[in-house]
């Protein structure tokens, strides 16, 4: 019984559907209408003819909400397989962020210089600003916007999480 | 389920119109009887309405009828249920009658037209976004945009609404789609490309509910709709598992006649007006089979009080319904029937002999509980108390050996009759469980009399309820459909009036039904008969006349206006809290404000 009275963790949640008009507007619905919690949703589609979408969503709740969460997405007619990556085994989460940087003189050297570190790469620059592409887990876009924020941080265009399980086995 | 699928022939796919094409589809799909009512969207479904016979179109008052009515067809017959309504305001009336048959699990397949598809998004006349209105409120929904996929959608419906948890679906059709000439393709032979329910239940769960059962000492089985949706062999199944094992057996509100209310081992309803002997063997049980049931708040009261002592075996179609509630030790995932099935060969062969000396002892606590006699009432006096008024109609059905079929409206009568009336076969109970819908039962018995042209199908309904939709005495009329109305007539809401009473200080806010129609009249009017009793001596007299009369017929019976439900569970309260009846009023009292929040 203790794990529905689990303290809420985190789940990365990956999701295949039959790329249709209205799936999105059917799973955001579900997450709304059963008041569940979404941190960030992606979703494009995957296989070669276009017909097959794959949404990640990373959700957070107890045990049990996760469960029904997963149970939820399935019913959905144009679902075709949910996966819980969290529980499923070590897995590899990645965002893109283009972050830009507004300053002069010193600051201008120092973002570099962090960006560097970080490798997040210059792809776009003015006399005044810069603009970065990195990716990498959430954490680490948040330590970077961190750093850059005194510098001049001034805008932040973030994917959300994509996410996909290590070894050989596929979700299809 | 659409990659195989080509054309019929090449001249079916020059000759027919869209319309055509969805009407040929519902012949294919088995369709006989479509509840409907036109306007401007649908009128080319209309104009193929118009050029055949093989489908009978019955024209309702209101399209929220159309559903409940589609409703009642398919909960009495097993098959799907059919709807036509027109856009716009044609949809929005239906949403309630969807949201009705989601939450019952009732398959059902609605047409909604739609403003051609070069004026959609454009707030054209009667446009409402159908497919974004009707998402939450269906199993799934379509919108057709292209012709070539409109048989294709049509036939994927029906699989959908009948297969797995059945469910409400929505095809939303825009007016060239209708027009224009469309292909006929035949329904797939291949599977649904993602929707896929699993019916056959795992082996190896099965082995663990039967080591589960054959060691109770305090088992109870609690069986719900999902016996009832899984065909009448289901409930048969049900019958033999119960009888070998020797186990109590209650039905949910939705699950009545999945089990024969005569059986002596049937312990009745549970639930918030379940009977005392029912939920005391829940709360007390060691060992619960839960089949085609999903723990509603209506069963379970407090959460954390439910049953708290017992392993749980929960077998469901829908894997979602399983730990939503109450966590269970062992979940099925699968049909009632195959599950049902599978257990009763598991218990055969499982050579684990039962403790019958524990049975025994339950049994004799169970007839205990029984002995309390929870649902006795008085009849005494000049004035008749619903629940003898219920019970004399059952009685009385019951003598005469007719196929009866029962549909309620939401309240207080709701419950009577669920606790009076006896039902012993599936599909011959028709009630809005889930979502609750005052209005449902004139239209659904409608549906149930269309689908059973000789039975006698008789609306329980109380007098604030019928008015909800009592539009449809003229489909009645129409129809010649003799539909019987039943109302016990307290002049209040009587639910509404029954919790103010115990939880709000007995301030009656606006639960009095004030200027009721003379409803003699009112049948009158409809080109029906109307019978009034108001004496308990004329009640069974009055009752034969309605039965005799071969016409629809409203039977408007006054009845004691202060009269409580009981017995009942109190909002937040467990099953060994029930009240049983005026006496232990006072328990309400005691009712927390995390109660009073609980609808």
């Amino acid at each position: 019984m203790s794990e529905f009275d689990s303290a809420p963790r985190a789940a990365t949640i990956a999701v295949l559907v039959e790329n249709e008009p209205g799936i999105l507007a059917r799973v955001v619905g579900l997450f709304s209408g059963r008041g569940y919690n979404i941190d960030s949703l992606t979703v494009a589609p995957v296989d070669e003819t276009g017909r097959i979408s794959r949404i990640t969503i990373v959700t957070s709740g107890t045990e049990m909400v996760i469960e029904q969460i997963k149970a939820q997405l399935d019913r959905l007619v144009p679902v075709h397989k949910v996966s819980d990556l969290t529980l499923e085994g070590p897995h590899l989460t990645r965002e893109l962020a283009l972050i830009k940087v507004v300053g002069t003189g010193d600051d201008r050297v120092e973002a570099l210089r962090l960006a560097d570190a970080f490798r997040a790469r210059v792809v776009d620059a003015t006399t005044t600003s810069f603009v970065f592409e990195m990716t990498g887990a959430g954490d680490k876009i948040d330590a970077f916007c961190a750093l850059m924020r005194p510098i001049g941080l001034a805008e932040v265009s973030r994917t959300g999480a994509v996410a996909i399980a290590r070894g050989p086995r596929g979700l299809i | 389920m659409s990659a195989a699928t080509k054309p019929a022939s090449t001249e079916a796919a020059l000759t027919m119109s869209g319309a055509e094409v969805v009407l040929r589809a519902l012949k294919d799909n088995g369709v006989e009887v479509i509840f409907g009512y036109p306007g401007g969207a649908v009128l080319p479904i209309y104009d193929a309405i118009f050029n055949q016979n093989a489908i009978r179109h019955i024209l309702v008052r209101h399209e929220q009828a159309a559903v409940h009515a589609a409703e009642g067809y398919a909960r009495s017959t097993g098959k799907v249920g059919c709807v036509l309504v027109t856009s716009g305001p044609g949809a929005t009336n239906a949403v309630t009658g969807l949201v009705d048959a989601l939450l019952d699990s009732i398959p059902i397949v609605c047409l909604t037209g739609q403003v051609p598809t070069h004026l959609i998004g454009n707030d054209a006349f009667q446009e409402a976004d159908t497919t974004g209105i009707t998402r939450p409120a269906t199993k799934h929904n379509y919108l057709v945009k292209k012709s070539a996929d409109l048989a294709r959608v049509v036939h994927e419906a029906f699989y959908v609404a009948k297969s797995g948890r059945p469910g409400p679906v929505v095809i939303d059709l825009p007016k060239d789609i209708l027009i224009n000439k469309a292909p006929y393709t035949e329904a797939p032979k291949t599977e649904h490309r993602s929707y896929r329910p699993q019916t056959e239940p795992d082996a190896e769960q099965i082995r663990k509910a039967i080591a589960l059962l054959k060691h109770a000492k305090k088992p109870i089985v609690y069986a719900g709709g999902g016996v009832i949706n899984a065909g009448p062999e289901a409930s048969r199944l049900l019958a033999d598992f119960v009888h070998m094992t020797g186990f109590p057996c209650t039905n949910t509100l939705m699950g009545l006649g999945a089990f024969p209310a005569d059986d002596k081992q049937f312990v009745g309803m549970l639930g918030m007006h379940g009977t005392y002997e029912a939920n005391l063997a829940m709360h007390d049980c060691d060992v619960m089979l839960n089949i085609g049931a999903r723990f509603d708040d209506r069963v379970t009261g407090r959460l954390n009080a439910f049953s708290p002592n017992s392993k749980k075996i929960h077998a469901d179609i829908d894997p979602s319904s399983i730990n939503k509630n109450v966590p269970v030790e062992v979940p099925i995932v699968g049909d009632a029937g195959r599950v049902l099935a599978a257990l009763i060969a598991a218990w055969k062969e499982d050579g684990a002999a039962q403790d019958k000396a524990a049975l025994t002892t339950w049994w004799r606590r169970i007839d205990e509980w029984r002995g309390i006699d929870c649902l006795r009432y008085r009849q005494e006096g000049k004035i008749i108390k619903p629940q003898h008024a219920v019970k004399r109609l059952y009685e009385i059905t019951r003598e005469l050996g007719r196929e009866t079929f029962i549909s309620t409206e939401v309240g207080q009568h709701q419950m009577w009759a669920a606790q009076y009336f006896g039902f012993q076969k599936p599909n011959r109970w028709m009630t809005s469980g889930g979502l609750g819908t005052m209005g449902y039962g004139l239209p659904a018995a409608m549906g149930v009399q269309i689908a059973h042209p000789d039975a006698l199908c008789i609306d329980i309904a109380g007098e604030a309820s019928i008015l909800m939709n009592i539009q449809e005495m003229g489909t009645l009329a129409q129809y010649r459909l003799p539909v019987k109305v039943f109302i016990l007539n307290n002049e209040y809401m009587g639910m509404v009036r029954q919790w103010q009473e115990l939880l709000h200080g007995g301030r009656y806010s606006e639960s009095y039904s004030a200027a009721l129609p003379d409803f003699v009249k009112l049948a009158e009017s409809f080109h029906a008969k109307g019978i009034r009793v108001t004496d308990p001596a004329d009640l069974d007299a009055g009752i034969r006349e309605m039965i005799a009369h071969p016409g629809p017929v409203i039977a408007d019976i006054a009845v004691a206006k202060d009269e409580n439900c009981f017995p009942m569970i109190p909002s937040g309260a467990a099953h060994n809290e029930m009240i049983l009846g005026p006496d232990q009023e006072g328990g309400v009292a005691g009712v927390t404000d995390e109660g009073k929040v609980l609808v």
